[in-house]
């Protein structure tokens, strides 16, 4: 069985709302790959791009230049059971663990659909095997959910039932949009643990978008860290998270509210985040950078500063004898 | 010292077709001037209740059963509506989860602080409220030209701020912030919380901080109280709660949060809270608890009660 691979090949995306333009993502390039199965973050505050890149992943959205490539074809061009078959090995989980459930439905059916959609011909006896086995993946009990109603289960649950529905057909690769921003904080713990119980156990290589850098440091491997549709900064996640290169990141880190007496907030001051960006050329963080310098209003190149660590910002030189791939460096 | 808050044994119901949901049980709670109390607990365990049943802004089917919140010898619960009404915002003051929803679209920001000035003193000049306006618009750190705009042109932190300048115009000696950070990034959380912490410091209220972001209790507050399917189970210093939690729960819920420590590893509660409707017999706890004991099935545990209005609620600390 070969793995499925995803590839971003300088994807770019423009919105236009009447004569403003603004670049929700400016061209990126990485692959999704992977042997060992691996858990990448996109990291980012509101509007840094990052449900973008998700959509476009997802073939949900064309993007403005570029390809998405799966397994090396062109995802807009996929012939109908190319598309099928991208359909079914790359999932989606979505935020809302409340709106995908129809309260009509028991829960069976939510699992079903994929199954019956992607596994034609399969005996109802089969399809409840592999129902029992992904709620079991998420670590929930079958005969405590299958035959209930949406209104029944937790949100908590329900956002591990949709785990378990994107991997009831067996995917290779999941997108998982904000999966946990809307749990309790005392549920998220779950859902990680299902994350990265898929890697481990099932070799689904997952694409894990958030806001949360915490949870992000628990359950990935590689992080990329987005700011107004650029990449700030890229590489091995715990290097990222302790020893940040990028004034962005470092501010992300810092803001952090680690459930840590030991580690309170530090008192630096950064500019307001309310302030216009000048769009156009230059770090994008520019007008916020406590560190910023007159050359910065020329847009950094993303570079390598250390082995799986790349950042873009012009404090830091590149290290020329380093690999600038960003596939590379995740 | 007396205290500026005396909760006692407030009790407030929901009554739906399937019957008497109790969201707060029997909840006491006390606070000094300049406290700052952070409230958490899981979605239904009665928290956003706690704030609202302060504000006496409980709705029906909701109905306050019992007891008194009293500030300043006040009892909030014993006023009528029209007094209740100027408590409001001047004594005690609400600072919602939605600050997007809780902004009237079609007003300017200033307009909405001289209305909710005006409903408390009709006669005051202008001047003398757009100078207090001012004032609470410099408190928050936003420019002063955002009186002049509507809420669609700020931002998510801006609007979060724009209501904590109004929720603090007449000083109130209690601030209640329901979640004010929970749709917001992690930048813009922290700003939001230092803002409302500087506000607290330089009116001098109390503050509660209701949500569930453990980490934002350990930054922020001096206190914590732990609710769990309508009871305070437990009310400690946030050292106490960070480095050696008494409540069963509250150990739960501390060595289930991610740490820079711990990576990779994950410790969720097991089991989900119970229904309201249905509660467990005994302690509400019992059914998840990993140190039960026989009576925890049949007798709800007593108030162990510490020095400062510190308590916790379980049998294993119950004086025999």
């Amino acid at each position: 069985m070969s793995t499925a691979t995803l590839e971003l090949k300088n994807v770019s995306k423009l919105y236009r709302v009447g004569k403003k333009e603004v670049h929700a993502l400016n061209p990126i390039s990485f692959d999704l790959l992977g042997d060992p199965a691996r858990i990448i973050t996109v990291a980012g505050e509101s509007g840094s791009g990052k449900t973008t890149l998700a959509s476009i992943m997802l073939g949900l959205l064309e993007p403005t230049t570029g390809q998405v490539l799966y397994e090396g074809k062109d995802v807009s061009t996929l012939s109908g059971s190319q598309y099928r078959d991208f359909r079914k090995n790359v999932q989606a989980v979505f935020q809302d663990p409340f709106a995908v459930f129809n309260p009509f439905y028991q829960v069976d059916h939510l699992l079903e659909v994929p199954i019956r959609k992607f596994n034609p011909g399969l005996s109802k006896a089969a399809r409840r095997k592999a129902m029992e086995e992904a709620l079991e993946a998420v670590g929930l009990q079958p005969s405590e959910i299958l035959g209930r109603y949406p209104h029944q289960l937790s949100g908590g649950q329900r956002q591990r039932i949709n785990v378990a529905r994107a991997i009831v057909i067996k995917p290779k690769i999941l997108v998982a949009d904000e999966p946990v921003s809307m749990v309790d904080a005392s549920l998220r713990a779950n859902i990680l643990e299902a994350l990265v119980s898929l890697r481990e156990n099932h070799k689904v290589n997952i694409l894990y978008i958030t806001h949360d850098l915490t949870t992000a440091y628990h359950v990935s491997d590689s992080i990329i860290v987005l700011y107004r549709g650029s990449v700030m900064e890229a590489g091995d996640i715990t290097k990222v998270v302790e020893s940040p290169q990028h004034p962005y990141t470092q501010l992300l880190i810092n803001s952090i509210p680690w459930p840590d007496l030991e580690r309170k907030w530090d008192n630096q001051q950064y500019a307001n985040p309310d302030i216009q960006e000048i769009s156009g050329e230059g770090c994008k963080f520019y007008s916020r950078c406590p560190n910023r310098k007159p050359e910065c209003q020329q847009t950094p190149n993303l570079v390598p500063l250390f082995p799986k660590h790349l950042a873009s910002c012009r404090l830091h030189p590149p290290k020329a004898d380093l690999d600038a791939h960003l596939t590379n460096n995740l | 010292m007396e205290h500026l808050l005396d909760i006692t044994g407030l009790t407030v119901s929901y009554y739906t077709d399937i019957g008497r949901a109790i969201a707060l049980n029997q909840v006491d709670l006390r606070l000094k001037q300049g406290e700052k109390l952070g409230l958490v607990g899981e979605s239904g365990s009665g928290k956003s209740t706690m704030g609202l049943a302060m504000m006496r802004m409980i709705k029906p089917p909701g109905k306050v059963e019992g007891g008194s919140v009293v500030i300043g010898g006040v009892d909030m619960l014993q006023l009528s509506d029209k007094e209740m009404l100027k408590r409001r915002l001047s004594t005690i003051s609400y600072i919602p989860q939605g600050a997007m929803n809780s902004l009237n679209p079609v007003l300017k920001i200033k307009r909405q602080m001289i209305d909710a000035y005006r409903a408390h003193y009709p006669d005051h000049k202008l001047d003398q409220i757009m100078d207090l306006a001012h004032e609470a618009m410099r408190s928050v750190e936003l420019p002063e030209h955002v009186l002049e705009m509507h809420p669609h042109e700020l931002s998510g932190g801006m609007k979060q701020r724009v209501c904590i300048a109004i929720g603090i115009l007449l000083r109130p000696q209690i601030i209640i912030a329901d979640e004010p950070t929970s749709a917001l990034d992690v930048v813009t959380q922290r700003q939001v919380i230092e803002t409302l912490n500087r506000v607290q410091q330089k009116i001098g209220s109390a503050l509660i901080l209701i949500g569930h972001d453990m980490g934002l209790m350990a930054q922020s507050m001096d206190k914590v109280a732990v609710m769990y399917a309508g009871e305070i189970v437990e009310i400690n210093d946030v050292q106490t709660v960070f480095t050696s939690p008494k409540h069963p729960y509250t150990q739960a819920l501390i060595s289930s949060l991610p740490r820079l420590q711990n990576r990779g590893e994950f410790r969720g509660i097991p089991g989900m809270a119970p229904s309201l409707y249905r509660l467990p017999s005994g302690c509400r706890f019992h059914p998840r608890c990993n140190q039960q004991q026989p009576q925890c099935q049949t007798t709800s545990p007593r108030k162990s009660v510490f020095e400062d209005e510190k308590y916790v609620t379980c049998h294993l600390y119950e004086a025999t």
